[in-house]
């Protein structure tokens, strides 16, 4: 597999560097993982008043408190949050420590894929207690 | 190989900041911690996502979700988890702070590691208590 940085005689070195710099795009995610934590840092508050009003309770109970949409639209919330937070905190981590681009790019690849489809399953969830399953 | 190609030659590193050849550091300590914790959290967002689609499916599933909480490997993990967001979360606000530029004297960084540390135990400490005593254990 040929990459950009490989050398072949022909291109400079300037050619080879040129946009694999730190800045640029990766400056959106810097921010988005500052912003999604203070959102995270918020519903937390929420989180923790939720787990205490649900721990150990029944289905029913369960999903009728779910179902309230003040409930339901703090947990979307909390899911798009956290998850984003998750993939960008994790692709720092890959980024710093998986040096071979193959397996790097795959591997960020995988979880992008994977925790998109975790986190759709999620706000699914919530919304189908929260349509049908309400009191 | 070209004829242009620069001739290679070991670098030499630096040793990993974890390990006997540095002393002890907590600022080291604290942030591999931040880092180690959030992974465990992402974990944890795994488990989340079966509690709430386990509930969406129905009764059944959400009481085997329930089943595995409430076992003692189940409850294990959640203490983990409760330790780990508590110290991510707090760590995770130091970490804002030093956004802002602020907290960067030694002093201050190593007093609001401890206090980090401090605030991990006492909180978690509390939310076990009464997730305990709601338990009836």
């Amino acid at each position: 597999m040929h990459m950009k940085w490989d050398n072949h005689g022909m291109k400079t070195p300037l050619a080879r560097a040129r946009g694999l710099g730190a800045s640029r795009s990766v400056v959106g995610g810097w921010i988005k993982l500052r912003v999604t934590a203070i959102a995270n840092a918020i519903l937390s508050v929420w989180f923790l008043w939720f787990l205490s009003q649900t721990i150990g309770a029944s289905h029913a109970e369960f999903t009728g408190r779910l179902a309230d949409p003040r409930n339901a639209i703090c947990m979307i919330l909390l899911i798009i949050s956290a998850f984003t937070h998750a993939v960008l905190g994790n692709r720092e981590i890959v980024e710093d420590y998986f040096h071979n681009e193959f397996f790097k790019i795959t591997k960020l690849i995988g979880m992008y894929l994977f925790f998109f489809a975790v986190a759709a399953a999620c706000v699914f969830s919530i919304l189908k207690i929260a349509f049908t399953m309400g009191v | 190989m070209s004829e242009t190609q620069p001739q290679k030659t070991e670098r030499p590193l630096s040793p990993f900041m974890l390990g006997t050849l540095y002393r002890f550091q907590l600022t080291s300590f604290t942030s591999i911690l931040h880092r180690a914790t959030g992974v465990a959290l992402t974990v944890g967002l795994l488990m989340f996502a079966w509690w709430l689609v386990a509930a969406a499916i129905g009764p059944g599933p959400y009481d085997v979700f329930m089943n595995f909480a409430g076992s003692a490997p189940g409850m294990l993990l959640l203490f983990g988890f409760t330790v780990a967001f508590y110290y991510h979360l707090a760590n995770g606000i130091r970490h804002l702070i030093w956004d802002t530029g602020l907290l960067f004297k030694i002093e201050n960084a190593y007093r609001a590691g401890y206090a980090v540390l401090l605030f991990t135990a006492v909180l978690t400490a509390i939310t076990w208590y009464c997730v305990l005593m709601k338990a009836g254990i």
